[in-house]
């Protein structure tokens, strides 16, 4: 494998070419405007910096960035031999860009879609290639979580699969396969409790601070559910259980107010500065 | 070694986490309820509160896990800095 194309940078995005870049793969960065991409060569500049105070390898972040080109439109990522897409959890957004990838990109592309919700079989069905598209849900931090979740869609061949898995091996990740249903296993259980827990705050039964002391105090857990929703993103897990919604017809999906009322203010969490908790900008 | 960065340091620390108490010998990773997200913001924080850029080989965890270790490592950096 030569080049991997990587469409998105966004959160995601950005820690997937830092990750690929760092394990010595040459990646194509792709957005929609250059000033999002100068952004996250900044961001993965400083990310590679702080690597290995974050329990990470030593990187170079000069050498790392050598690895990285960047290009305007998913047409850029035309002439790579794998492509992760990282685009926002939001189906038009993502059908639109696979359209074009499906267009652009050589027949035997496969396409990788980083999705936490979005059934891959569904995105399989606006391609002309649904056997060479698979799912990898990737965690965040991308270069610091070793376990993936790799989800085969309903026509996804096994040379896909193979070949995804050697990548994913070569990037340091260990893949735990798990069938094709929106959320997979992580998100049906992470989003659910994320959302309670918004509940929670939006009630006034408890502020983030005390919800979040509750699952590291008492369940051991490393960050609770709210630090953990300003790490991914408030507008990402919103996304995320608006899809859970539609996708189930459950209500036990229902979106609570308060996600909507902070990603309609900009609360959008580490990203933005401020989420349930504030932080320091840079 | 400056009181001061110390001061700067722990007030920094304790805003953050205000349930926790804290002196300037504490290894604050090791209270549990630090993440290595925090590590990353201690860096900008001393960065930007002593006008000191740190030395990719000086960003190890031994150096922000105290008040004191910190005060340490910006006394290192920028002498002015830390006595200001």
């Amino acid at each position: 494998m030569t080049v991997i194309g990587v469409i998105g940078a966004g959160v995601m995005g950005v820690g997937v070419a830092q990750n690929l870049a760092a394990t010595g793969h040459d990646v194509v960065l792709v957005d929609k405007d250059e000033r999002t991409l100068a952004d996250a060569l900044a961001t993965i500049r400083h990310n590679t910096r702080m690597s290995r105070l974050m329990g990470g390898p030593a990187l170079d972040p000069d050498e790392v960035l050598s690895r990285i080109t960047t290009a305007v439109g998913a047409a850029g990522a035309a002439k790579a031999d794998l492509v992760i897409e990282n685009v926002t959890e939001n189906w038009d957004v993502k059908r639109e860009v696979y359209e074009t990838l499906d267009a652009e990109c050589g027949p035997g592309t496969v396409f990788v879609v980083n999705t936490s919700a979005i059934p891959i079989t569904k995105v399989g069905a606006v391609t002309g290639r649904p056997d060479r598209v698979i799912g990898v849900h990737f965690m965040n931090p991308v270069p610091a979580k070793p376990v993936v979740e790799l989800i085969p869609g309903f026509h996804t061949s096994q040379e896909t699969i193979e070949r995804t898995e050697a990548l994913l091996s070569a990037m340091g990740k260990k893949a735990v396969r798990v069938k094709d249903s929106s959320g997979f296993v992580s998100n049906r259980v992470l989003m659910l409790t994320v959302n309670e827990a918004a509940y929670l705050v939006h009630e006034g039964v408890a502020d983030a601070a005390s919800v979040d002391e509750v699952f590291r105090g008492c369940f051991g857990h490393p960050m609770g559910p709210l630090e953990t929703a300003d790490l991914i993103g408030v507008d990402t897990i919103l996304y995320s259980v608006e899809v859970l919604y539609e996708h189930y017809a459950d209500s036990k999906y229902r979106p609570c107010p308060l996600l909507k009322q902070m990603t309609d203010a900009g609360l959008h969490g580490r990203k933005s500065g401020r989420g349930f908790y504030t932080y320091d900008s840079n | 070694m400056s009181v001061t960065a110390i001061d700067q340091i722990l007030a920094f620390v304790r805003e953050r986490y205000p349930q926790a108490e804290i002196d300037a010998s504490q290894d604050i990773f090791a209270l549990g309820f630090v993440n290595s997200l925090f590590a990353m913001e201690l860096v900008m924080f001393v960065e930007k509160t002593f006008e000191v850029t740190i030395p990719n080989e000086e960003l190890r965890i031994d150096n922000f896990r105290t008040a004191d270790t910190m005060a340490t490592l910006v006394a290192r950096l920028a002498p002015d800095a830390a006595a200001a």
